[in-house]
């Protein structure tokens, strides 16, 4: 995956970014299922690498398929996203190590949502209780998002597309 | 694309294919992986290989975009709704216990729809946005 994004940097063909961003996708995919995260790899495989790459190939199509060069030389963002991303790592430090049975998470209010879950809501998927019963307002939030993001891309392309009317 | 008859024959037999599974990730959510968002998705990517094999036109004419603007709101207001129905019936808002006579089945009930609640709003937001770019790259052209 590493190997994968410094191509993607690398690259100034965008169609080929956005075939590799699907691969990426793709990877990311298995990892999660390697972790016994399925819900999550599911969601990753068809938003990330599906609709995604679909949408951004329907914009390539809007634009040109190479990526301009650069006008300066990009110094100051690099320097930018190394010190927030040492800044993040330097955060997991002081994380508690992977699978540790003691960490908060696990001695939180996980043992309840796996004991009582069956009992309290019938759903033997813990993920799909958790999501929309114990944290139901928080998917409410979720879907809420979702709803605003498509309402902002309607406001946004249909005004355009009204504006490019009048310029004609 | 319109004139390559093995994708048109392919892409005809695997509609159902993808249709059902989605439903089955929809349905089957509460026992193995999947759930609304996923089912959503999988939905709009169904609607969206059609588009892409027979035309946008026969895709908006399959899913009209007035359809498409309502499933958006709908599926907000499904979940919403629960919430409310929650609180008619003497519970706190999107509280599923007093959805049935059985907590338990008040549960699964209110698990369902709030599921579908969510996979109608995630397939009509990414259809819109879908046929939006796609009608944009058709204004280009013409």
């Amino acid at each position: 995956m590493a190997i994968l994004v410094l191509v993607m940097v690398g690259q100034r063909n965008l169609f080929a970014v956005v075939v590799l961003a699907g691969i990426y996708s793709f990877l990311m995919a298995t990892v999660l299922v390697a972790l016994d995260a399925v819900d999550v790899a599911m969601t990753e495989a068809s938003v990330g690498a599906g609709i995604s790459t679909v949408l951004l190939l329907g914009a390539l199509y809007l634009t040109k398929g190479e990526e301009a060069k650069p006008l300066h030389r990009p110094v100051l963002p690099l320097i930018v996203s190394v010190a927030v991303g040492g800044a993040l790592v330097y955060g997991t430090l002081g994380l508690p190590a992977f699978g540790d049975p003691q960490a908060p998470i696990h001695t939180h209010v996980a043992p309840h949502y796996l004991a009582e879950s069956v009992k309290q809501t019938g759903v033997p998927n813990v993920v799909t209780s958790v999501l929309a019963s114990y944290r139901g307002f928080d998917t409410l939030g979720e879907t809420t998002v979702v709803f605003t993001a498509g309402a902002g891309v309607i406001a946004l392309l249909r005004r355009r597309r009204r504006n490019g009317e009048n310029d004609r | 694309m319109k004139g390559d008859l093995i994708l048109r024959v392919i892409a005809k037999l695997l509609m159902p294919f993808i249709l059902v599974f989605a439903l089955y990730v929809q349905f089957h959510g509460e026992l193995g992986p999947g759930g609304g968002f996923q089912a959503g998705v999988i939905i709009a990517a169904a609607i969206v290989f059609y588009a892409i094999v027979f035309g946008l036109p026969a895709a908006r004419r399959l899913l009209p975009d007035a359809l498409v603007e309502s499933m958006v709101a709908a599926g907000v207001l499904i979940y919403a709704g629960v919430g409310l129905a929650g609180l008619v019936l003497g519970g706190n808002y999107l509280d599923y216990f007093v959805l049935d006579h059985d907590p338990v089945h008040g549960q699964e009930r209110g698990i369902f729809w709030v599921e579908a609640g969510v996979a109608i709003t995630v397939c009509g937001v990414m259809l819109k946005v879908f046929y939006m770019f796609a009608a944009r790259a058709r204004d280009l052209d013409s």
